[in-house]
């Protein structure tokens, strides 16, 4: 039974802006949807607000409409596509709630439109909390004991009834909402009225909390056929009470039974048949008793792809997305392909020779006041996953990829050791619980008490003192005098280099040596779904210690792209549509594609993407043990945001070429002080400002400076430690603040030119010939960070002498620092003045909104320039120009409830949206624009 | 952490694996194989149809949640050796009895951990069925290892069943209330076949494999049941012969794995070994008379020819894998009789093709 012919054309509704527990997963579920259905030559319309995705391509789908989501803007496409059909699982709960909002407004209905991959009541059962439990209750699924509660007073009297702790959920939210663990009775009340306002239907659902229950999720495929495959389970590394994508986690489940697994099984395939007959994917969470008992209760669950499925399509190599969408057109899975081996059948479950583990990426610094404990609400910004032989490895994997300025787990001389700082850390668990049950175990605390506290099954805490024995055995020998069998085990359990240098007493370099010495060389294995049951056609490999490598070196010309790691604030999902872009750039200059990056959400880590895909952490070690491996002909660092950017050095150090702008410019223009020599001899203004490297030094130059002073770390992104000051009090605290957290880091002072104008501009560059790809003025005056700021292409009201001095000083400055690729320059303007704030010879994060405004591949061409493939002269630029483009900051506030919502040069936003304007009478533009003081912190 | 020996894997063609011992100290050899279940290994390591294989686990850990007293599919460990990655000394369940170590010990179980046993499993995929030895013993001689391997006997053509049916029979009463009752031919039956069909109110007899034709009709059975089991089936005629007869009958049949090998060469088919066996608990089966799909657990060496099939009138293909289409079941056209080449009870593994139980048992309610 091959698919239904009679659909011709699909619209699929992408997540929007990114936000906290809605992220860049569903840009790659959606770019992998488009992709399956057209290769089944199924028109594909898109629509997403997001510019920065690369599901919103023309290298993707058909028609894309960067419009808001909403009714309006589905009522728009209808009216000019003969859409057949509607895919509205690929973008999260925001398109499915679009979907529920148009179904109910008979929208669909009107114009011929089905709905593929899910059914509305599916939806409607598993987002209301009590349709949901009495439809459990019919089919015998056992739930935690719960209530619905519409009001306060019933939602009082439920919790009389189950005594605390209990939980609430509002119902209708996404990333967990709204809901809370409460412990305490003084905390009941707030709780609960936050609950009822966070739901749209002013519902919550109160259940006894089930602390301490191990938690598990399921992921499944079902066919219309009602042929269901799990492809995926989960174990939580922490237990019930935190929401899974603030859980590290761990596939394939590490501590479940087979026959405590196959009733989760066949409950979590009752639960999906129940809930509706649609072809699609679901996610489903359980809790299981941790006693003799091994009860299981169900949690919830989702009928549609999610953060976990993109994780376990990246953990298992079975694209569920994929699949999914080919099964929402009428295929069955035994008529697929596993898309891994090309010969053997969809219709299986994978299974895994590795371990993966995921650890979430939080971002607390950038909201003070934040309550930072988890709960059930999401806080994460991003996520990356370990791959390894062992839990171990993959943990010390994981924990090298977060970018935390942590070398790993442990053996990095950042240990606390404060047993009640750790005590506090372990019941009250916040993003660096991991690192202090490592530290309890290490200081002695007991297992009993370390259990009790965090409920974290003894099986995962046994293997961080594993760890912790292996590391005082290394520690009683010296670079000199270790073995070969006690490297080769610690190396096996995912030690980086540079943790072994800490425990021997030695240099990164020299752990280094002692393994060419020894011989003991990283291997890259295959994820293949199957276990190496069948020959593999897919490359997507991942590193580990052992006999066999099975990555065969090709003879082509090759370049390595390095990705950017966890999404965090100020380096989010923009820089991994550059990669994605550089990636097939590359390939079109014939070059073989090799993609580094740990970021399981990413469309750079989607192994159709890449001629090859490493999925390692972009941590030097294993990048430069890739680039032995395979000798590319050059690194690209400029997509890939600061975390490439800053690995130049040392690629640079060891000889290894980098494409496009050299070392030497990028550290110029990182560096303030010969950047402003730069400036200076080009006669191109810029603030006064001047480097210190201690309060004191600060204060003396504040004195020559004059206040406010914009205060900031080097080598940053994202505005990280920011600040404007106006006295010296202040400015001392400052400094303390980030030499604290960044001791002997050269920080900057300029000059605060307040009242000013803010713009930007980003350009390609060859070395010789410029092209400014884009000029934006930003809506607030200076001070807020240009990630936060509403921007507008072009500028708005920058007269002629403004835009010349902007044109002509971006010019000046690319060929000035030789940038070969892409370049970005902040501008302040005063008195019709353009002064230079900084210039950042890379991938921007406007980049793609000015690509997707202006509808050129801008990053395409910046990468076959970096190549060397071409020059500026070689592109017929045609962008298209009618109206103006806004880019909209998008804030996660609301999951922060504590946190002061005024912005400054320190970045707070997640993600964006754009939005076209025909002239400026637009009244959204004029409401924005009116409002422009409003959130500013000074 | 415990210091482990060093032990040694050597496969029949010389080739040689380094590891860690585990379990007993001593020497073990048999036919390689790999699983690729992620759960259950100790039903698997129980499981009588095992006997006399090496068997590598693709898994990374085994051992984590140690052993169960009641999740065993036999008395004790068939297999010959275990081949694993990494070995949890410690384990995690409240009802657990014990570690697997432990268990191994018991049982003279002898096992290699710290193989690189992704690279092992490419090798045998690619170069097919052999054989191999495992010696954790203290000096090991790897080039007498080599000799002693070529040594040991080929599964081809190899009877096993004999070495791990019951002696006698004996009979168990239905959990639920007692409807029917089944004569099961034990030529290595895993406890949870019976189970099955003690859930689904049978009275089991369970007959040696000597047993004779008579001796199960005496039973007075409302159906019989082929087990599953170790070895060669056609090593086996005068089971085949046995199975024959009861084929002639009226009573309903179903074959389970060795059972559906032996019901497929009574009625004129033939098998044939493997290159790679199936082992594991993620076979996609497709049953031909519904179109729908079954993931299933697997353990099988050997196979019925499917061209053998293409000739035979008296015989309907009812299940094909999907992965290489080769034939998972069969029936009898005109007769209740039909067997399946994988494991419908499952223990370790999916509970989807349960309804075969109940199908024999629709059969036996016909009748």
């Amino acid at each position: 039974m091959p698919r239904n012919e009679s659909i011709k054309s699909i619209l699929i509704i992408g997540s929007g802006p990114i936000v906290i527990g809605q992220a860049c997963e569903f840009d790659y579920s959606g770019s992998q949807a488009a992709r399956s259905l057209r290769e089944e030559g199924i028109e594909v319309t898109l629509i997403n607000s997001n510019p920065a995705t690369i599901m919103t391509d023309k290298v993707v789908a058909d028609n894309v409409y960067l419009k808001p989501l909403e009714p309006e803007s589905i009522l728009e496409i209808l009216e000019k596509h003969n859409i057949d059909a509607v895919l509205p699982t690929m973008g999260g709960q925001t398109a499915l709630n679009l979907a529920i909002k148009c179904d109910e407004m008979g929208i669909w209905e009107d114009h011929g439109v089905d709905i593929i991959g899910v059914d509305i009541n599916a939806i409607e059962i598993t987002e209301n909390r009590e349709a949901f439990r009495n439809l459990m209750e019919e089919i015998d699924v056992p739930m935690a004991p719960q209530t619905t509660a519409k009001s306060f007073l019933e939602g009082k009297s439920v919790m009389q009834e189950y005594g605390l702790p209990v939980c609430i959920r509002a119902s209708y939210t996404l990333g967990g909402a709204g809901a809370a663990i409460v412990h305490d009775e003084k905390d009941f009340d707030d709780n609960l009225n936050k609950g009822l306002h966070a739901s749209p239907i002013h519902e919550v659902m109160i259940d006894k909390a089930l602390l301490g229950w191990k938690e598990y999720e399921l992921e499944l495929l079902r066919d219309k056929n009602d042929n269901v495959v799990i492809i995926c389970s989960i174990e939580n590394f922490d237990p019930m009470g935190i929401h899974t994508g603030d859980s590290i986690t761990v596939a394939p489940a590490m501590t479940l039974s087979d026959t405590t697994f196959q009733r989760m099984r066949d409950m979590a395939i009752k639960m999906m048949r129940s809930i509706g007959n649609f072809a699609g994917g679901c996610n489903v969470q359980f809790a299981v008793s941790p006693d003799e008992k091994e009860d299981i209760i169900a949690i919830e669950i989702n009928p549609r792809v999610s953060r976990s499925s993109a994780l376990a399509s990246k953990a298992t190599g079975y694209p569920i997305a994929k699949i999914a969408s080919k099964l929402a057109i009428g295929y069955t899975l035994d008529e697929l392909d596993n898309q891994i081996t090309k010969t053997t059948s969809a219709l299986f479950e994978p299974t895994l020779d590795y371990v993966i583990v995921k650890i979430p990426r939080w971002n607390f610094n950038k909201f003070p006041g934040a309550d930072r404990q988890l709960g059930l609400q999401m806080k994460s910004v991003g996520e990356v996953m370990g791959i390894g032989r062992s839990f171990q490895e993959a943990l010390q994997k994981a924990c090298q990829s977060l970018e935390i300025n942590r070398n790993g787990l442990g053996a990095d001389g950042k240990e606390v050791t404060n047993q009640d700082e750790i005590l506090h850390s372990l019941a009250h668990p916040s993003w660096n619980r991991l690192f202090h049950v490592y530290d309890a175990i290490k200081l002695g605390i007991p297992f009993k008490t370390i259990f009790e506290k965090t409920k974290i099954d003894v099986w995962f805490l046994k293997q961080i003192e594993e760890l912790i024995k292996l590391e005082r055995k290394i520690e009683k020998f010296s670079i000199d005098n270790i073995s070969k069998d006690l490297l080769f085990e610690a190396k096996q359990k995912g030690y980086a280099d540079r943790q072994l240098g800490h425990l021997l007493r030695c240099l990164e370099s020299e752990v280094h040596e002692k393994r060419e010495e020894f011989g003991i060389k990283r291997v890259y294995k295959l994820v293949d779904t199957c276990a190496a049951e069948f020959p593999a056609q897919t490359p997507y490999y991942y590193s580990t210690f052992e006999y066999e490598n099975e990555s065969e070196v090709s003879d082509k010309k090759k370049v390595i792209v390095l990705g950017s790691g966890p999404n965090r604030i100020g380096q989010g999902i923009e820089f991994d549509y550059s990669c994605v872009h550089g990636v097939l750039a590359a390939k079109e200059c014939g070059y073989e594609t090799i993609m580094i990056n740990c970021n399981p959400e990413t469309v750079s880590t989607d192994f159709d993407t890449a001629d090859k895909l490493y999925f390692e952490p972009v941590f030097w070690e294993h990048i430069y043990d890739i680039i032995k491996h395979e000798k590319p002909e050059g690194v690209i660092v400029q997509l890939g945001g600061q975390t490439a950017l800053k690995l130049a050095e040392k690629l640079e150090r060891y000889g290894i070429k980098i494409f496009g702008t050299s070392y030497d410019a990028l550290d110029l223009a990182e560096d303030r002080g010969r950047f402003s020599k730069l400036l200076k001899e080009n006669n191109i203004p810029y603030p006064e400002f001047g480097v210190v490297e201690s309060a004191e030094q600060a204060i003396e130059l504040s004195k020559d400076l004059g206040f406010p002073l914009l205060v900031r770390p080097s080598y940053v992104l994202g505005g990280q430690k920011m600040k404007i000051v106006i006295n010296e009090e202040e400015l001392e605290h400052h400094v303390v603040d980030i030499l604290r957290d960044m001791p002997e880091n050269q920080i900057l002072l300029d000059h605060f030119l307040g009242g000013a104008i803010e713009a930007e501009a980003d350009a390609i560059c060859d070395g010789e010939n410029v092209h400014i790809i884009g000029v934006m003025q930003h809506i607030e005056p200076a001070g807020i960070h240009s990630g936060d700021s509403y921007a507008v292409l072009p500028p708005y009201n920058l007269g002629d002498f403004v835009m010349q001095q902007i044109e002509d000083i971006t010019k000046k400055i690319a060929v000035e620092l030789k940038t070969v690729g892409l370049m970005n320059i902040q501008f302040a303007i005063k008195d019709e003045m353009v002064y230079v704030i900084e210039a950042n010879p890379r991938a921007s994060r406007t980049v793609p909104f000015i690509a997707k405004a202006y509808d050129e591949p801008y990053v395409n061409y910046a990468a076959k320039v970096m190549l060397g493939e071409k020059k500026v002269t070689d592109f017929e630029f045609n962008p298209k120009k009618e109206g103006y483009a806004i880019k909209i900051p998008v804030f996660s506030f609301n999951k922060f409830p504590n946190v002061n919502k005024e912005l400054g040069p320190e970045m707070k936003s997640t993600g964006e949206a754009i939005r076209f304007i025909k002239d400026l009478k637009d009244p959204f533009f004029r409401k924005v624009f009116s409002e422009r003081n409003l959130y500013l912190s000074r | 952490m415990q210091e482990r020996n060093p032990a040694v894997l050597v496969l029949e063609d010389g080739t040689v694996f380094h590891g860690k011992s585990i379990g007993k100290p001593g020497v073990t050899y048999g036919e390689i194989a790999f699983n690729t279940g992620m759960t259950g290994y100790q039903e698997v390591f129980t499981d009588p149809s095992y006997f006399g294989q090496i068997l590598v686990m693709t898994t990374s850990h085994i051992g984590n949640y140690g052993v169960h007293a009641e999740e065993i599919e036999s008395d004790e460990m068939k297999i010959a050796g275990i081949v694993i990655k990494k070995f949890s000394e410690v384990y995690s369940r409240a009802s657990a009895s014990g570690s697997l170590e432990e268990n191994m010990v018991k049982d003279n179980k002898i096992g290699i951990c710290d193989v690189d046993t992704r690279a092992l499993v490419r090798y045998i995929r690619n170069k097919g069925a052999m054989n191999a030895i495992i010696s954790t013993e203290e000096n090991i001689d790897i080039e007498a290892l080599k000799q002693q391997v070529k040594e040991v006997p080929s599964m081809e053509g190899l009877e096993l069943s004999s070495k791990v049916c019951t002696k006698e029979a004996f009979e168990v009463k239905a959990t639920t209330e007692s409807k029917y009752k089944v004569a099961l031919y034990d030529f290595g039956v895993k406890k949870n076949i019976v189970r099955c069909l003690q859930e689904r109110g049978c009275d089991v007899k369970v007959f040696p494999m000597d047993a004779s034709v008579e001796e199960l009709k005496a039973y007075n059975p409302d159906g019989f049941m082929l087990s599953n089991g170790p070895g060669d089936p056609s090593a086996m005629p005068e089971v085949i012969e046995k199975v024959k007869t009861l084929v002639e009958g009226d009573t309903p049949i179903f074959g389970i794995c060795l059972g559906h090998q032996l019901l497929s060469l009574s009625q004129g088919l033939s098998t044939k070994k493997m290159f790679n066996g199936h082992r594991g608990l993620n076979h996609p089966v497709k049953n031909l008379i519904t179109g729908k799909g079954e993931i299933t657990s697997q353990n099988h060496g050997f196979v019925v020819d499917e061209e053998s099939l293409k000739n035979n009138e008296n015989v309907e293909l009812t299940h094909i894998h999907l992965n290489d289409n080769t034939v998972a079941g069969i029936r009898l056209k005109n007769k209740a009789v039909f067997s399946v080449q994988y494991h419908p009870e499952a223990s370790a593994g999916p509970h989807d093709s349960r309804y075969l139980f109940d199908q024999f048992i629709d059969n036996m309610k016909n009748n």
